[in-house]
């Protein structure tokens, strides 16, 4: 199973000079952009762990894909993922998001139901790698 | 051609009979419109011998407070704040026989937050007025007064993207077809095959609501199976549009509340319900967490033609002040009616903070939207992967591409189309990104990604050359040229 989170998970992984390009029209929107990382990649996990501070006075991609690559060091075997925070009036938020690294092995998630008042059904997505404690699922 | 105002004062004014309509003081050529006036830009088609200020001023009158004769009982109101005042009008360019009518109401004639009264002045009487030939209502100027007695979006395209985890690429939906007739376990069936694919929503069609052939509550059992199993198999937020349009409100919030209870994260409806279910609805999607999803339904009947009837943009404006999260709005290169700079103002109007007067997207007004949230505008109806330039370059990147027949028509299978729309789309926001020329050199894109996905490739080679290129009924006026004579 591929986790198919991002702008981009589609697409066959990208390079690291694939990623600078994409980075780079971040940053020239005027974007702070940030990298993340995570071994719950639960669909609704909103936060991941922050690698750092938005980067926000950064005008070169080449210093957000030199932290991708630190943090790939030390979470090698977690999912990396780059944000672009844009702070303009009216949005506030997260503008673009893609993955940029993951697990060899993605097992990716089981769904549970549960039957609850006649045929109607509660439902929960679980992870199964998370069964696992943090830092011992990948 | 407007000539000085004509209004009478005092006895004259009030004597028992009938007054032309811009004697009784609906025409006002030197009025400036107030920052808190509301603004209607009315195209007219006087009958033939109508005089066009008085055709305007009749306009005016009886979308306010005229009768046909005069009354001594305005003589107890301030009648003069009450009067709509027309104090423009200008002939359409290359339009013998129409001219644009500018007309001022005071804000005191509208209840607050309320679409139903504003509409039943303005589009209330007054389309079926004898002296003229046609009328349309091509634009409104709301006040940031009026605009703030409304809640605006429930979700919102900012929102609507954090609750979907979904950022910088349009997102991916389709109609699931035949429109009528599947069972709820075949409808399922459909749905899971296509958000499994990558897609992120699919919809119910206008017309799916409680039939012989599929109840509602098998639909969305069925519905929110499909759209868990899928989202376990990709990782992603999913979503179907359940239609929750009914006969009567208590209905509607039924089927409402079982959706929210399955977790669905959308629920939609349809026009025909009208303004005031519209805004109900929209209340409720705000206090239950839940994305609004409008279809247009019917709207072509009074927004098409040019000389008679409402624009779509003023529609568009009255659903945001409504609070809907999405309206479908046009797709440019598709099936349906939608010139490409009259699609653009519909869209600018759904997104932008600010509006600025623009002509030539057929904007008359300045309109400040007042921090009132984004409306995310939805484009649907004979689009495939082989246009995804094309409709990023036309639609930006807000906005919901929806492939019914080109997800489900796929000579693959559903979750083959599925793919090959999300590999286009990402392939092609990532060539925008990275600087390629993407507009010029889009069929390229499409066939180097298609080199690793089969999908793509069998779905370009389905629909290659497929456009439908028919004249636009509704397209801009262009340049209006103020007369003075």
């Amino acid at each position: 199973m591929k986790l198919r989170q991002g702008a981009f998970s589609y697409l066959p992984d990208l390079d690291d000079s694939q990623i600078h390009t994409q980075v780079q029209y971040c940053i020239d929107q005027g974007w702070a952009v940030s990298v993340e990382y995570t071994d719950d990649p639960h669909p609704r996990n909103t936060y991941w762990e922050m690698w750092g501070h938005p980067m926000f006075d950064n005008p070169d991609a080449a210093a957000v894909v030199y932290e991708i690559n630190e943090c790939r060091k030390q979470f090698g075997d977690h999912y990396i993922r780059v944000l672009a925070f844009d702070s303009t009036h009216g949005w506030e938020s997260i503008r673009f998001s893609f993955i940029v690294n993951r697990p060899k092995e993605e097992p990716g998630f089981h769904v549970t139901r549960e039957e609850i008042k006649g045929r109607s059904m509660r439902y929960t997505i679980n992870s199964y790698a998370a069964k696992n404690p943090e830092g011992k699922r990948y | 051609m407007p000539d000085g105002s004509e209004k009478l004062t005092g006895k004259a004014r009030y004597s028992a009979g009938v007054l032309e309509y811009k004697k009784m003081g609906y025409w006002e050529p030197d009025y400036e419109p107030k920052d808190t006036d509301i603004i209607s830009l009315f195209r007219i088609t006087p009958q033939d011998g109508v005089d066009p200020v008085e055709a305007a001023a009749a306009v005016a009158g009886e979308s306010s407070t005229a009768t046909w004769t005069v009354v001594w009982t305005d003589r107890l109101t301030a009648s003069e704040k009450y009067r709509a005042k027309a104090y423009r009008v200008d002939p359409v360019p290359n339009s013998p026989g129409q001219y644009f009518a500018y007309i001022a109401y005071d804000l005191d004639l509208f209840e607050p937050g309320s679409i139903a009264n504003l509409t039943a002045s303005i589009i209330g009487n007054v389309f079926g007025f004898k002296p003229l030939k046609a009328l349309r209502l091509e634009d409104m100027r709301l006040p940031v007064a009026y605009v703030k007695t409304f809640q605006g979006p429930a979700t919102g395209i900012v929102v609507e993207r954090e609750r979907l985890n979904c950022f910088g690429r349009p997102l991916l939906g389709a109609t699931v077809k035949p429109k009528l007739g599947l069972s709820g376990r075949n409808y399922g069936r459909v749905v899971y095959e296509a958000l499994k694919g990558g897609l992120d929503f699919t919809k119910d069609d206008e017309n799916i609501n409680s039939q012989p052939f599929m109840h509602w509550r098998d639909r969305f059992l069925y519905c929110m199976e499909a759209v868990n199993k899928a989202s376990a198999a990709t990782g992603e937020v999913k979503g179907t549009y359940l239609n929750v349009t009914a006969g009567t409100m208590e209905e509607m919030y039924k089927r409402a509340e079982f959706a929210k209870d399955l977790g669905s994260v959308i629920v939609m409806i349809d026009l025909v319900i009208g303004y005031t279910a519209i805004q109900s609805m929209a209340n409720w999607a705000r206090d239950n967490d839940m994305i609004l999803h409008l279809h247009r339904a019917g709207h072509s009947t009074y927004t098409r033609q040019r000389n008679h009837g409402v624009s779509f943009r003023v529609i568009a404006k009255w659903m945001r002040l409504s609070g809907v999260d999405h309206i479908h709005a046009g797709t440019v290169v598709g099936k349906l009616e939608g010139d490409p700079a009259t699609t653009k103002g519909f869209y600018d109007i759904m997104r932008e903070e600010y509006n600025p007067q623009s002509l030539e997207t057929g904007i008359f007004f300045d309109q400040d939207w007042a921090s009132l949230n984004k409306l995310m505008p939805v484009a649907s109806g004979g689009i495939h992967a082989g246009q995804m330039h094309q409709l990023i370059n036309y639609l930006g990147e807000d906005v919901v591409l929806q492939f019914g027949g080109g997800t489900i028509g796929h000579p693959g299978g559903i979750q083959a189309g599925a793919e090959a729309n999300r590999v286009a789309l990402e392939a092609m926001i990532y060539a925008r990104n990275a600087g390629d020329d993407y507009v010029q050199n889009g069929p390229e894109i499409l066939a180097r990604a298609a080199k690793n996905c089969t999908p793509l490739k069998q779905a370009l080679d389905t629909w290659k050359g497929v456009s439908f290129n028919y004249e636009s009924t509704d397209a801009p006026d262009f340049v209006v040229t103020p007369t003075t004579s």
